[in-house]
């Protein structure tokens, strides 16, 4: 798959994510990173953060992503890091 | 599968600090699983590894037992902490020294 599928269901299951990068690091269709901006990740942890992108992206994580590095920010870490 | 889940619980009860990994800590077989490993050797820290190349049954039901759906996994004082990007993210932040410090002292204590 290309990282343009996987934005598109990051998006699909995050729908009020308000930054979706996706980089697929080896050109080979399995190995991504993504930076993902939201405000359902305020008062989560980081495990839950990052299920709540495995969630979305369901049976593809088992199957077709071999890779994914997370970074997951709300809107205000994100404010912050610029 | 019940048996798996034994041998999932007895490592992370024997271990304060237990990594499951793809590959053995001397030879990761994975690019995340030897960053994990190299961040906890950084730390200085005793940690338990178990290789789920070589026990495919647990190699699956590690997942179902976390809800997560790759690995590494950290597991502290018995507690799924995180993969690759999350041990990293707490060890540049400084939070997995404290958490590995606490973890570790507790079981001085005890």
């Amino acid at each position: 798959m290309d990282a343009s599928e996987v934005e598109s269901m990051i998006r699909q299951g995050i729908p009020d994510a308000t930054v979706v990068e996706v980089r697929d690091t080896t050109g080979g269709g399995d190995h991504f990173e993504a930076l993902i901006v939201s405000g359902v990740f305020e008062g989560k942890g980081l495990v839950e953060r990052h299920q709540t992108v495995y969630k979305a992206l369901g049976d593809a994580m088992r199957v077709r992503v071999h890779a994914l590095s997370l970074k997951t920010l709300t809107p205000a870490q994100y404010e912050n890091r610029r | 599968m019940s048996e798996a889940i034994e041998r999932i619980e007895s490592a992370i009860r024997n271990n304060k600090i237990q990594v499951f990994m793809k590959g053995t800590r001397s030879f990761p077989q994975c690019g995340f699983s030897a960053a994990t490993v190299q961040i906890l050797e950084e730390l200085d820290v005793p940690f338990g590894t178990t290789d789920v190349l070589a026990d495919p049954e647990l190699r699956d039901e590690i997942k179902r037992y976390s809800n997560w759906p790759t690995i590494p996994q950290v597991y502290i004082d018995g507690k799924f902490v995180g993969g690759c990007d999350i041990i990293r993210e707490m060890y540049e932040s400084g939070e997995l020294k404290e958490l590995v410090k606490s973890a570790l002292g507790q079981s001085a204590q005890q």
